[in-house]
């Protein structure tokens, strides 16, 4: 028999790992050994069927899983996401049309909605003019006169309750890496706005006033300032602050920055340009609706890699959480939207919220937001209250995921990359689940944002993604 | 009463002014509060809940406001002066402190890429699929956790073979690598002398006994209680433990310890032993020693096997002169052995005070193979022992909370420990069934094991002498007297202290034995005397 790494071991220094009972670490550690302890759950939460997936999977695939992940992580950490333009959602959004309104989540039938997609789709329906109140458009959702469907199945995300209808404006972002493109609708700002279901005159007065004449200065300006390198912008605004999803107050600043000097030159009465200049500067999520698209576009080449555990979408309706696997293309698996826990602006407390809902995850799908959230220690209190727990939140998040940004780094941790890549094979069997930062909307469709805070994510809809993968490729 | 009171031109971020929103809600006599900078909007809302538009005029959003809506004017005014102070206050918690756990073992070994073992104590349902990631990463493996099925044994223990990795376990209580004890271990002096056991309490007695004999281990290697016993697994730890001692320099002599082996499995054992080319020891519990050989000496109990150790460690040639040098009970000799004469004399000076209805022996173990020895001990003398470890179905407790005649309990039996925490780890079952032992009648000894070292409780021995004084104070008052017979398994080093141990029992009047062998032989001897002429 071979000996040789068991004398291996009686000459080197004893380093433990230790898992289980935490005294057995502590001992060793009072003893001088070195001990590393893991704080240790049942994988997949002792789902057996979850266990029996993982071990399928760890036996062998018909595909190189390994291979297929360097893969989609190389292609994810390769991509070049820029904004090229604006353009009408019905002109550039793939498969748009007038019946059409887009939410966000997975698939939702309007009975299943919950009160801000509802307040979002009667608005969106009274801004296209196909309904004149909100009996009318609840009447016209209910009558399968209109279609719903995901953001995602059109290239595109939208936050909150995501709705796209066929005239809104909204941002164009390239990947240049890979030629594949992401829409956004663009941000409205705070309070009583669509996104969070309200639909009032002021918010389709907005609304309009955003297609006819934000939309049209911003893109004038955008043509005279050239395309915008959002890997360059996000990659900033991480040094700066944000952490690219609850925090946007550096990156509407950069934004602000660059396109300023060429709207003061556009050809519009002086007020109309202040007017513009002034709503970027009061919402300070601007941009946000930038950085969604940009990550959408980013992880979409990743999609529909064979033998990919990698998760390439993220997202929730208000309903349910739905996630997608690189290498089960087309197929969402889906659990109950998380309830979350957060603060509360004034007047409002957990009562008032709506469950989980946006795409806006999607920033964590691509490795920041909730990932980075140790480059945010202004926002901190969301996730704990200390600098070190926001540590800890991106710390936890490099054990499930297969790389680190080259590009998004965290000053904090020495410049380290982000943890990039989310392999769904590791949530499963460690049972840490990606950290989402998230605005936390009212529940009754109108109020708007109460709150903000961290949401968990239905640990089953990784688990029937695991089963499903191992369905299709264990051998 | 509605209360504002604004601090012109400060600024906080949002997420403060949440926090401290939500600290003045919880305050008693405050209905409903907001701090908030005066944007807009926010303005829009104080007036919409009722505060004053004075109050409220020419505030912009630089501006802090706090308000308050409460039961009367002095809980208003403390709850905003708590709004602004919580903001401005000092953060008196650092920014991060101590160790960060780590969340899965692949984060582990990022952290520790020199890691060398894997420590597994986890439900046994998942306990085989960590150690062999362990093993896949190329690490040894303890595996603490028991219910592990015997495929998953036979399985891992196969690819920790084929690896040449120690996979120790499952259900392996101690081992001391390195000198660092592992789970359930004492602190040993290091030295010459490497153990193989499949038993955990008689790992810690071996051990505890050759650092007391002044000698020392090189490395204790528990096995796991069904490598040699079990013909399927077939010895595979212990083979390749013995295998990896004698190659190992700093081990000069090996001591093995399980309970009676499968036959193949003995044969192969020993037939490693003598390969081994160093003098070795072996001791199977409750079987008849074998034939020594030159180099191989069979000890008849856990004291002699620590003892036939020690004394091939300081260089004994062969089993006849090691065993030759064993003495009779004589005082000073480190390497004495107990007269007859000594332990018949200690024991009839105290079965003499005993009441004539006090009979039977009753064992309390906190440890299985101390129980084990003390029984087989026992039931040979005393003609039958009624314990929840006899195999034998004539012998077995009917109902083990129940005493009944001679017996020997092992309280950390699974029938014991379903759902509660193993006596080593918490003696308060033990202490327990002490005193109830000192209220029956016919109770004429107590037997007790205090196991010290990591794992075990902080003061095993002040977990029962409180029980020790009930059950001698209850003998007494009936007219006995209670003798309780113990053994500390433990050395100085332990973080219990093997000599504070002693003297906390000696202090009850408890009779203190240097093993658990001398222990039993003293307590039998007493329920001999005591029990003569008295039914089973």
């Amino acid at each position: 028999m071979n000996v040789q790494p068991i004398l291996d071991l009686f000459g080197a220094e004893l380093v433990a790992v230790n898992l289980g009972l935490e005294s057995f670490a502590a001992n060793l550690a009072s003893e001088g050994a070195r001990a590393v302890h893991v704080d240790w759950r049942p994988p997949a939460g002792g789902d057996g069927k979850a266990i029996a997936a993982l071990d399928a999977i760890a036996a062998g695939t018909t595909v190189d899983v390994e291979k297929a992940n360097a893969e989609a992580v190389r292609r994810i950490l390769a991509a070049e996401p820029t904004v090229v333009g604006i353009g009408v959602a019905k002109d550039v959004v793939p498969g748009m049309a007038r019946d059409l309104i887009l939410h966000a989540g997975p698939p939702v039938t309007w009975e299943r909605m919950c009160g801000p997609l509802r307040g979002a789709v009667i608005g969106g329906l009274i801004y296209e003019g196909l309904a004149k109140d909100a009996a009318e458009a609840e009447a016209m959702a209910a009558s399968g006169k209109v279609r719903f469907e995901p953001c995602h199945h059109h290239d595109s995300v939208g936050p909150m309750a995501g709705v796209m209808t066929a005239s809104m404006p909204v941002w164009i972002v390239e990947n240049k890496a890979f030629g594949n493109r992401a829409y956004c609708t663009l941000n409205e700002g705070l309070g009583k706005v669509l996104r969070y279901g309200a639909y009032s005159a002021e918010v389709i007065d907005r609304l309009r006033w955003m297609r006819d004449e934000l939309a049209p200065i911003l893109s004038e300006a955008l043509a005279l300032h050239g395309p915008v390198d959002m890997r360059s912008l996000i990659a900033q605004v991480l040094q700066m602050g944000d952490e690219g999803h609850n925090r946007n107050r550096a990156g509407t600043s950069i934004v602000i920055r660059e396109l300023a000097p060429h709207i003061v030159t556009l050809d519009y009465p002086k007020e109309k340009l202040a007017k513009a200049l002034a709503f970027l500067n009061s919402n300070d999520h601007f941009f946000l609706n930038l950085t969604m698209p940009s990550a959408k576009c980013s992880v979409d080449a990743a999609a529909g890699i064979e033998g990919s555990t990698i998760i390439t979408t993220m997202a929730r309706n208000g309903t349910e959480f739905g996630i997608k696997l690189s290498g089960l293309p087309g197929r969402w698996f889906t659990g109950p939207a998380g309830v979350i826990d957060g603060l509360y602006l004034p007047g409002y407390g957990p009562a008032d919220a709506s469950r989980d809902i946006g795409d806006s995850v999607i920033t964590e799908t691509s490795g920041i937001g909730g990932f980075a959230m140790a480059a945010a220690p202004a926002i901190v209190k969301f996730v704990g209250g200390s600098p070190k727990d926001a540590v800890d939140v991106t710390m936890r998040m490099y054990e499930i995921t297969d790389a680190e940004s080259e590009s998004y780094r965290i000053p904090v941790l020495d410049f380290r990359g982000t943890p990039t890549g989310i392999d769904v094979r590791k949530v499963v069997e460690t049972g840490i689940l990606p950290a989402i930062n998230t605005g936390i909307a009212h529940k009754d469709p109108g109020v708007g944002m109460v709150g903000a805070g961290l949401v968990k994510p239905p640990e089953n809809a990784f688990r029937d993604a695991l089963v499903a993968f191992a369905e299709k490729y264990a051998i | 009463m509605k209360r504002i009171s604004v601090k012109k031109g400060s600024y906080y971020d949002s997420v403060f002014l949440m926090l401290a929103t939500r600290g003045l809600k919880g305050l008693p006599g405050v209905s409903d509060a907001i701090v908030a900078m005066a944007t807009p909007m926010n303005l829009d809302m104080l007036g919409d809940m009722g505060f004053a538009a004075a109050d409220l005029e020419g505030l912009g959003p630089n501006d802090l406001v706090a308000a308050v809506d409460a039961r009367d004017e002095a809980t208003a005014a403390a709850a905003i002066a708590e709004a602004f102070d919580s903001l401005t206050r000092k953060k008196t918690e650092a920014a991060g402190s101590g160790a960060s756990k780590v969340g899965s073992f692949r984060a582990a070994l990022a952290l520790e890429p020199a890691a060398n073992v894997a420590v597994v104590s986890v439900p046994g349902a998942f306990a085989a699929r960590e150690a062999r990631k362990a093993l896949e990463a190329g690490l040894h493996a303890m595996v603490f956790s028991d219910n592990v099925s015997l495929e998953d044994e036979i399985a891992l223990k196969r690819l920790a073979t084929s690896k040449g990795l120690l996979l120790m376990g499952p259900d392996c209580g101690t081992a001391i690598l390195n000198g660092k004890p592992l789970c359930f271990a004492n602190v040993v002096r290091r030295g010459p002398i490497g153990v193989v056991a499949a038993s955990g309490t008689g790992l810690q007695e071996t051990t505890c006994l050759i650092d007391r004999y002044g000698s020392g281990v090189s490395q204790a290697i528990g096995t796991g209680g069904r490598d040699m016993k079990n013909a399927a697994v077939g010895g595979m730890t212990s083979l390749l433990a013995i295998e990896a001692l004698a190659a190992d320099p700093a081990t000069k002599v090996i001591l093995v310890v399980s309970k009676p082996p499968a036959a193949e499995v003995a044969a192969k054992v020993v037939a490693a032993l003598r390969a081994s080319g160093k003098p070795s020891v072996a001791h199977f519990l409750g079987a008849e020693p074998g034939a020594d050989e030159a180099r191989l000496a069979y000890a008849s109990d856990l004291e002699e096997a620590a003892l036939l150790a020690t004394l091939f460690a300081e260089g004994a040639a062969d089993a006849t002169s090691a065993k030759g040098r064993l003495r009779e009970d004589s005082g000073n000799d480190r390497y004495n052995r107990p007269s007859k004469i000594a332990i018949e004399t200690l024991a009839a000076a105290e079965a003499r005070r005993l009441a004539p209805e006090q009979r039977y022996l009753r064992g309390l173990y906190t440890g299985g193979t101390l129980a084990d020895e003390a029984l087989f001990i026992a039931h040979a003398m005393l003609g039958g022992v009624r314990s929840n470890n006899q195999t034998d179905p004539a012998w077995t407790m009917a109902d083990p909370l129940r005493s009944e005649g001679h017996v020997v309990i092992d309280l950390g039996d699974d029938f014991f420990t379903a759902g509660k925490p193993h006596p080593m780890i918490d003696p308060a079952a033990r202490a327990e069934r002490l005193a109830a032992e000192g209220r029956d009648p016919g109770t004429a000894v107590v037997l007790v094991d205090v196991v010290l070292g990591y794992g075990s409780h902080a003061d095993p021995a002040g977990a029962c002498v409180g029980a020790i004084r009930a059950a001698r104070a209850a003998a007494a008052a009936r007219g006995g007297y209670l003798p309780v017979i113990a053994s500390v398994t433990g050395t100085p080093g332990d973080p219990q202290g093997y000599g504070a141990q002693v003297a906390a029992l000696e202090a009850e009047g408890v009779v203190v034995m240097p093993s658990n062998y001398r222990a039993a032989l003293v307590a039998v001897e007493i329920a001999r005397l005591a029990s003569k002429g008295a039914a089973l």
